[in-house]
């Protein structure tokens, strides 16, 4: 039916199944959503479907012009995302999307940003393992030791890993099994951890 | 945002209230082959943590000289009942200071405990009156 929603992290926590295994699940806010534009091979060039995220708290004024227009005769979104879709046919502007289309055992990818780490040394960045504790050591304890050779070749490799920004970048965690979908309360509950803070905007996509 | 508001931690109604220093004896449901029956753990409890999936208690027992612990969660279903034997007299929330004591010591307190409980008010109202009408 539809290809994915839009949802909120809320967070972890455990649950006990049936057979008295515990599984780790990350609860999601998974819509709901409405569809604000269904595009089409002819028109577009693509068949997918663009999907707004409805939350309770979004005024007129927070809208730009063009997101007025776009959104005319919908409700407020913050947020739009699109999802690539196969058969466009059933879908129309205004349907709305619950994760009714999901249950348990089926497989999704979650789209989300990282948890933004600053501008990060190599240690945290890339597990380098830092200089030796003690035998004198000043000031070397989290060095990326040495990053290239002498005068052969004069330059520091390209792709060097080193000090700098970390998280806070597009990550997908793919094949999450859905554990419960309940589109009444809108709740969503995944297998394992979800990409980002608690909070954060996610996209989740069904795995054809 | 939490996740308790959501996911509401399925607590098992099995278990009471219970508290650190409670000498505990915790009935569970153990498979056997294909046959279910009850296995008993018996200890003190040392630990008990809060937290979004309903928290844990950690039971100790010293079992043939070599200590033995065992987490339970406030979720498991696989708890079948649990019984407190005892109320210990306890100062801290984590008794991880038992580990280092032998079951002697650990021993020597547990009997301190049990005068000092009497002289302490319990939850069961009978005995109370007894104690102010003496």
């Amino acid at each position: 039916m539809f290809p994915g929603i839009i949802g909120k992290k809320i967070g972890m926590t455990q649950l006990f199944q049936e057979s008295g295994e515990t599984v780790a699940v990350t609860a999601i806010q998974a819509g709901p959503s409405v569809v604000t534009q269904v595009k089409s091979r002819d028109r577009d060039g693509y068949d997918a479907i663009q999907v707004g995220f409805i939350e309770n708290k979004v005024k007129q004024s927070q809208l730009s012009s063009p997101e007025k227009g776009h959104l005319r005769g919908l409700e407020n979104v913050r947020y739009l995302r699109e999802f690539r879709a196969d058969d466009i046919s059933s879908v129309k502007r205004g349907d709305k999307v619950d994760v009714g289309f999901l249950k348990h055992g089926d497989l999704i990818n979650v789209i989300g940003f990282s948890k933004g780490r600053g501008f990060a040394g190599v240690v945290k960045r890339h597990h380098f393992s830092g200089g030796p504790k003690t035998h004198g050591q000043t000031d070397r304890h989290r060095a990326p030791g040495s990053i290239g050779a002498t005068t052969f070749p004069g330059r520091v490799l390209k792709g060097k890993r080193m000090a700098g920004h970390m998280g806070n970048r597009r990550v997908t965690a793919r094949n999450l099994e859905v554990i419960q979908a309940d589109p009444e309360r809108n709740l969503l509950l995944v297998k394992g951890a979800v990409p980002g803070a608690d909070g954060g905007l996610l996209v989740i996509e069904k795995v054809r | 945002m939490d996740v308790r508001e959501f996911v509401k931690p399925k607590m098992n109604p099995n278990i009471p209230q219970i508290s650190p220093g409670d000498t505990v004896k915790v009935s569970l449901k153990a498979m056997e082959g294909d046959k279910e029956r009850l296995q008993h753990f018996q200890g003190v409890v040392i630990k008990m943590r809060k937290g979004v999936d309903g928290g844990s208690f950690m039971v100790r027992r010293v079992s043939y000289g070599i200590g033995v612990e065992r987490t339970f969660p406030f979720q498991s279903p696989s708890v079948q009942n649990v019984v407190v034997l005892r109320h210990g007299q306890v100062r801290r929330a984590k008794l991880y200071y038992m580990r280092r004591l032998s079951v002697k010591q650990a021993r020597l307190k547990e009997r301190r405990e049990k005068a000092l409980e009497q002289a302490m008010p319990q939850e069961e109202e009978p005995r109370k009156e007894e104690q102010s009408s003496e």
